[in-house]
């Protein structure tokens, strides 16, 4: 793909918008010969060089532009697609008709994090998947860009200064405990602070903001946008304490019994990063995705003047996994100077978890795709550094439990990569801290903690979300959880009156 | 009840050896033997520290830290004068020590592995084991807690390498002495230099005695997430953060443990020089400052 300059996809859209404006009210054939917009990028050969965020985001004209190919059709597919049911056509035709502020207002009425699901959702496989556009179109690709136009109305609104502080309802001296500061938990703070509940904030980390922090790279997310929404709870009155691990540093019974909290909400995440199990892993040089990417995020590594953090000066490296995850290890590993960045993952593209813009990019910065090849075991050098992976090449076979068709290995398919790094990205098991010290809590054979769709657990006043009840998903996913979990707690608490 | 991680107190216990107690009363209160910290002395740049907790006060609400300054990191940490605050503090991390009445228990100390193997003894002592405790060091003026093993033990033993003080022997040798004499001990906890822990574990190995050792691995959250602490165990990969740091010596795969600590020990040699420099730069210009007055 050709990269094109910001400033010609700006210019092309201000004179086709001055041409559609002018030419009157649109009709749904003038809305499906509106061109899609593409997302201005930095320039791949400059990005490999730095942190920023690659994807530049929409001009005004664009993403009026793009908000013009909503057909507006009766049926809202897309709304079904999303999976906390945002009024996606009322927010587009805000924007169409030039009122991003308008259009933000819509969102949040389902949505708490914009800025953040506008850039980290998987829309090709929600929202913009059913959309009538695209299907006409024959192509995903072309559908409307829900997406682009969600983070363009959420980046106006941040460009007008402060957000209002949402509005809070008179204090009832309930307390909440939210443990984890991620999207669910997130989302969790501030639905209840809303209605008045004091509101505690329980973060491990020395920084709140969780996986968005630690686990997405500046380039995909920049960490600013998390500072916004943490300080959004902040001005709300929600305390946020850093430092402070349920389980160790205080058990979560206690927070109930002891502490005094009226309820609790679990959302710690997917945090135990999984290996293979296959000789080698353990040898210098292999990393999990969690470790590779907290270095360079969290720990800031990737600033290596100034962080005390250190990361390993890759050269020639592995990749194992085919998410978003590892798509955001390979191009870190680009962006630290590797020569050669190699993602291997057992199935096929059109298998692949990640989003396909996160492909697109990481094929564009140069990493190199092996699919339908598996690592069998890593050999290291007499110092223990790992030096060499021997694979083994996949075909698909029949479909497995999940839908997919299930890679097979072929026998006698052996072969040898060089190597210097290698970065184990396929997942993440349930953290164990929380179930090994709160006796009484339900948890599945995974590790996950078995909530109904409220949230609520096996423990009274103990509700969870997230990662810890779906194992490994997404923001959106999450901060859904959030929100059913926060009214059952609001619900909760203004059924039983304070004793 | 918050942590205000502020120092309270700070002692050169040997050259480049500090205690300090912190402010800390979250973690005093909740830690058992065994556990551990993570510290951070800058939450922007800095970098994360696994720390064993030598002692906790919780009357008093505070627990006790023992460093060696080997990096810059620890260099840092043990600058921190009394009053002042340590950025981050997080704890207690870890599976507490098993502890029970197992009858004879022989406790092995090298170097400042001395300062975490005081809160186990002093629990195994308290469960009703007769304790004899193994300290050793290089040279006489690097023992440490000596006085406090002393305190909670039923036999001590002083090794050096020099012979500076105690025997002139490295602490596999009273171990194995202990080994070949009837009551063999029953356990033995091990903790020191990996080398000291990997050679203690073979030393009884031939005896079958239960051999314990604390694993201090590279980590960087201390909660499970990362896995850059872990170790193999009998062919299997555990994290010490989680599972450990208590691990059955005679199944640490003690060489990979070595060699990944061994990991980053460019970048660590560079900024500890770095550090040494710096510090060297503010003695010179505080000599000139003086000097001008």
């Amino acid at each position: 793909m050709s990269h094109r300059e910001p400033s010609e996809l700006a210019r092309e859209a201000g004179a086709k918008l001055r041409e559609v404006l002018a030419a009157g009210p649109l009709n749904p054939k003038d809305r499906m010969a509106i061109p899609a917009q593409e997302m201005p990028v930095q320039d791949h050969v400059d990005r490999r060089g730095n942190m920023n965020e690659v994807a530049l985001g929409y001009t005004p004209e664009q993403a009026r532009l793009e908000a013009m190919r909503c057909l507006q059709c009766r049926n809202k597919p897309c709304v079904a697609g999303c999976p906390v049911a945002i009024d996606i056509p009322a927010f587009l035709k805000a924007v169409a008709d030039g009122d991003p502020r308008a259009a933000i207002d819509i969102i949040r009425r389902n949505s708490l994090l914009p800025a953040v699901c506008g850039r980290v959702c998987p829309q090709e496989s929600q929202c913009q998947e059913p959309c009538t556009v695209g299907k006409a179109l024959k192509n995903v690709d072309k559908a409307v860009s829900i997406g682009r136009i969600e983070r363009f109305a959420a980046d106006m609104e941040a460009a007008a200064g402060t957000p209002d502080v949402p509005e809070v309802k008179p204090e009832t001296g309930r307390r909440v405990a939210v443990i984890g500061s991620g999207p669910a938990s997130i989302t969790v703070a501030a639905d209840v602070r809303r209605e008045g509940h004091a509101v505690t904030v329980f973060e491990a980390f020395h920084k709140p903001g969780g996986v968005l922090l630690y686990g997405i790279p500046e380039f995909r997310l920049p960490k600013s946008i998390v500072e916004r929404e943490i300080a959004a709870l902040k001005a709300m009155g929600v305390v946020i304490r850093t430092n402070f691990v349920v389980g160790r540093t205080r058990k979560l019974s206690d927070l109930v019994s002891k502490d005094g909290f009226d309820a609790v909400f679990v959302g710690t995440g997917a945090g135990l990063p999984k290996f293979m199990g296959i000789p080698g892993e353990n040898l210098v040089g292999v990393f999990s995705a969690n470790e590779f990417l907290t270095r360079s995020n969290l720990m800031r590594a990737f600033d290596r003047a100034r962080a005390d953090t250190p990361i390993c000066n890759c050269r020639k490296v592995a990749v194992l996994g085919g998410g978003n995850v590892a798509m955001d290890a390979a191009r870190t590993a680009v962006r630290l100077g590797a020569d050669e960045v190699h993602l291997v993952y057992r199935r096929t593209e059109a298998e692949m978890p990640a989003r396909i813009e996160e492909v697109g990019h990481a094929k564009e910065e140069g990493v190199v795709f092996h699919t339908l090849v598996n690592a069998k075991r890593f050999l290291g050098d007499s110092y223990g550094c790992v030096r060499h992976m021997e694979c083994l090449r996949y075909e698909l076979g029949e479909p497995d439990n999940s839908g997919r068709r299930r890679p097979v290995e072929i026998p006698g398919s052996e072969f040898m990569m060089d190597l210097d790094t290698v970065i184990v990205a396929i997942g993440n098991e349930s953290n164990p801290l929380i179930r090994q010290t709160t006796p009484g809590l339900g948890f599945n054979k995974w590790g996950n903690i078995v909530a109904d769709d409220d949230g609520r657990t096996s423990l009274p006043n103990v509700f969870a979300g997230g990662d810890i009840v779906l194992g490994a998903a997404t923001v959106i996913l999450a901060m859904g959880q959030g929100r059913k979990a926060a009214q059952a707690i609001n619900s909760m608490l203004a059924a039983a009156p304070k004793t | 009840m918050e942590n205000s991680n502020t120092v309270l107190f700070r002692k050169e216990l040997a050259p480049d050896v500090y205690q300090i107690r912190v402010h800390a009363p979250l973690i005093a209160s909740e830690r058992r033997p065994g556990q551990f910290v993570i510290v951070q002395v800058d939450s922007d740049f800095g970098e994360r520290v696994p720390l064993t907790i030598a002692d906790a006060d919780p009357a008093e609400g505070s627990i006790t830290l023992v460093v060696q300054a080997v990096g810059k990191t620890t260099h840092r940490l043990a600058d921190i004068p009394v009053g002042e605050g340590i950025a981050n503090l997080l704890g207690p991390l870890g599976t507490p020590t098993h502890i029970e009445r197992f009858g004879r228990v022989v406790c092995v100390g090298g170097g400042i592995g001395v300062a975490p193997l005081h809160p186990i003894a002093k629990a195994m002592k308290e469960a009703g084991n007769h304790v004899t405790t193994i300290i050793g060091a290089r040279n006489q003026s690097l023992l440490i807690f000596v006085e406090e093993m002393s305190r909670i033990s039923d036999e001590v033993i002083i090794c050096t390498d020099d012979g500076s003080a105690g025997r002139k022997a490295l602490v596999t040798h009273p171990l194995k002495e202990l080994c070949e004499t009837a009551p063999k001990p029953d356990c033995v906890v091990a903790i020191g230099p990996p080398v000291m822990m990997k050679f203690c574990a073979e030393t009884t190995r031939p005896y079958g005695v239960h051999t314990i050792v604390s694993l201090n691995t590279i980590m960087v959250d201390g909660t499970g997430m990362c896995g850059g602490c872990r170790v193999t165990v009998g062919n299997e990969t555990k994290f010490v953060c989680v599972d450990g740091p208590e691990f059955d010596g005679h199944k640490v795969d003690f060489d990979n443990m070595m060699q990944r600590l061994g990991a980053y020990r460019k970048h660590e040699a560079s900024a500890h020089e770095q550090c040494h420099l710096d510090m060297e730069a503010s003695r010179l210009e505080e000599r000139r400052r003086a000097d001008g007055k």
